[in-house]
């Protein structure tokens, strides 16, 4: 197991956000995790890297445990990207991407820290606009970009809090196609947060449902997307129809109150 | 990555792409180095033009060599005393406060991530004006009628000018403020000095008042070696410790959350580099008085010409703010001599027109 979180809780003050959560996550596996507005997705990813700490419970990662790694040996374990963030002073994609080699080098880049972005770039199809400055991309291409600079940390997981919530069919697709391929060939291990069910569906290895700041469910979408699993999460009726071995969903309305 | 294109050319177009990309990269690093070099000869010739400048006619080489017979010699002739002991404090110390200001609104604009942030929005430059104020009104440090004492009166400020980036500091240790947060506590703090120091001016002589409105303005008309000494160790300490941090400031730039995922603790790197920055701030304004407009324009018009990575943002800035003020400077001493116009005062005239023609002109977005 690369990660394992046991009995984990999470609150701001009297208000618990998360609770009791425990889950793993394997090598070279694509963990979709899904729920609705407020289930407590984001503040799980949160937790795992750190940028919050939980109160309660454990995450080991590599069998050590994530709050006595330094925050550099951290990021050379974990690779992050947050949801909707802008830049306000922007810099050239190459400039971004290098932030990730962070943890590796000091002041100055040396030349292999320029080697690994340039393999990154390659890898995500990003060498034509190396030198252009991220405000000049589009939604899509600047989501690669930022998942580029999470990869050249070089760590084994990497957590993509909801990347294609904001793009366009195409980008969604280009995106998580590109996700699939370093998990391929890296081996790495990604948490991916996703409102799209049947993107998550499609793209993930295994489901992770999230409610009221509980895991309600998980495992394949045939056992997750469940019109009863749907119901109680998201109030939705919805009909559940398969394709290539998983389940992928057709909301149709609200469940009357 | 492994070679199982379609094609066998197809390893060698990346290579070549990949060496392509690593030329662009290298050839914008070197513009930008270029763009710092060209800006220190720029400051070289500003820095020969205005010691040649003044009531007393001096000629470009007679400059040079007093200079070069001064360093070894003691001043005999009246030229060598206007060149040593009058102009070339006042260039230097345009240059060091130029730099210091320069610098100082990079590192404010790069950890808050605000285009608005500087010493003078940071609430600095007035905290500074306060403690000049206070010790001018109330003729601290002296017995003589309307006098005060210029050492009290740079203690003063330079406290005074320290009390804002406190607040900002026990803001960031006691909570958890967005830099939006901080840089509107940092504008209550330039509400709040400047009411202050209005009050104290109050019942006060008007001779009084009329100093230290002077004094807020900024001048750099006391100029003496004696200042050059401390502001030199205090740009020399602050200066590089700033340039050890420039590479996580702009991974800053990417965000809090980002920057704590690749491995920066943020808050204090935060904290750190705002307290380097309000005690370089402070101890340039505490002898200039407080200059406005240097320390919000030089990082942006750098930013402009060589783009916001700022490990070369931060020398081009420095140096484009020691050049600004010198040019400042002789502008202000020589356009209605005998007549000296407070510095401040020109470049915030001056700079006001060429600041809003870039940011109109500028093509692409930069913040």
């Amino acid at each position: 197991m690369r990660l394992k979180i046991k009995a984990m809780e999470f609150g701001y003050g009297s208000v618990t956000i998360l609770k009791d959560v425990s889950m793993e996550l394997a090598e070279s596996e694509v963990l979709g995790v899904v729920g609705p507005n407020g289930a407590g997705k984001s503040t799980l990813i949160r937790c795992i890297d750190r940028i919050i700490s939980p109160q309660k419970g454990s995450i080991l990662v590599d069998g050590g445990e994530i709050k006595k790694m330094s925050s550099t040996d951290r990021a050379k374990k974990i690779g992050y990207v947050p949801q909707g963030v802008a830049q306000v002073f922007p810099t050239t994609v190459f400039d971004t991407v290098l932030m990730g080699r962070r943890p590796h080098f000091g002041w100055w880049s040396r030349k292999e820290d320029n080697e690994k972005v340039l393999d990154m770039l390659e890898l995500l199809h990003l060498e034509q606009f190396a030198m252009r400055g991220i405000n000049e991309l589009s939604g899509g291409q600047q989501q690669k970009v930022f998942i580029a600079r999470a990869l050249t940390q070089e760590a084994d997981i990497l957590l993509l809090d909801e990347p294609v919530s904001a793009l366009d069919i195409r980008h969604q697709l280009e995106v998580l196609n590109v996700v699939r391929k370093v998990v391929k060939e890296r081996g790495i291990s990604v948490m991916i947060s996703i409102h799209d069910l049947n993107l998550a569906s499609r793209f993930s290895d295994r489901l992770l449902m999230m409610h009221n700041g509980t895991i309600f469910a998980t495992g394949s979408s045939s056992s997750v997307f469940t019109p009863e699993n749907i119901k109680q999460v998201y109030g939705v009726e919805a009909n559940v129809s398969r394709h290539g071995g998983r389940n992928y969903i057709a909301p149709d309305k609200p469940v009357e109150e | 990555m492994t070679a199982s294109s379609e094609t066998i050319s197809k390893p060698e177009i990346a290579k070549t792409e990949r060496a392509q990309i690593s030329a662009h990269y290298t050839k914008s690093n070197k513009r930008k180095i270029y763009f710092i070099l060209f800006l220190v000869i720029l400051m070289f010739i500003f820095a020969g033009v205005a010691a040649t400048l003044g009531s007393y006619q001096i000629s470009f080489t007679e400059v040079y060599s007093i200079l070069f017979h001064c360093l070894f010699h003691s001043v005999e002739t009246y030229e060598e005393y206007a060149v040593w002991e009058l102009r070339l404090p006042r260039i230097l110390l345009a240059i060091l406060a130029g730099m210091g200001l320069g610098v100082a609104g990079t590192m404010m604009q790069g950890i808050l991530r605000n285009p608005l942030a500087e010493p003078y929005t940071m609430g600095i430059a007035s905290g500074a004006g306060f403690g000049a104020a206070l010790v001018i009104i109330l003729g601290i440090g002296t017995d003589v009628i309307g006098g005060y004492s210029r050492y009290a009166l740079i203690a003063s400020s330079f406290i005074f000018a320290l009390v804002p980036a406190c607040v900002v500091l026990a803001m960031v240790l006691y909570r958890k403020p967005t830099p939006g947060t901080l840089v509107l506590a940092g504008i209550s703090m330039l509400y709040i000095f400047s009411a202050l120091t209005m009050l104290i001016q109050v019942p006060a002589n008007p001779d009084a008042v009329k100093v230290a409105q002077f004094w807020a303005v900024g001048s750099l008309e006391r100029a003496s070696w004696q200042d050059i000494f401390p502001i030199s160790i205090v740009l020399a300490c602050c200066l590089p410790l700033l340039m050890w941090k420039t590479w996580d400031i702009n991974i800053l730039n990417a965000g809090d959350e980002i920057a704590e995922s690749i491995g920066i603790n943020v808050k204090r790197t935060r904290i750190f580099v705002m307290m380097v920055s309000a005690v370089l701030t402070a101890g340039v304004v505490c002898f200039v008085g407080a200059i406005s407009f240097v320390g919000l324009v030089s990082p942006h018009i750098c930013r402009m010409a060589i783009g916001a990575d700022n490990r070369f943002l931060l020398p081009a800035s420095a140096i484009f703010g020691a050049v600004l003020l010198l040019l400042a400077d002789t502008i202000a001493r020589t356009v209605a001599a005998p007549l000296v116009i407070p510095i401040g005062i020109v470049t915030a005239i001056m700079g006001t027109p060429l600041f809003l023609y870039l940011i109109l002109k500028k093509k692409g977005e930069y913040w």
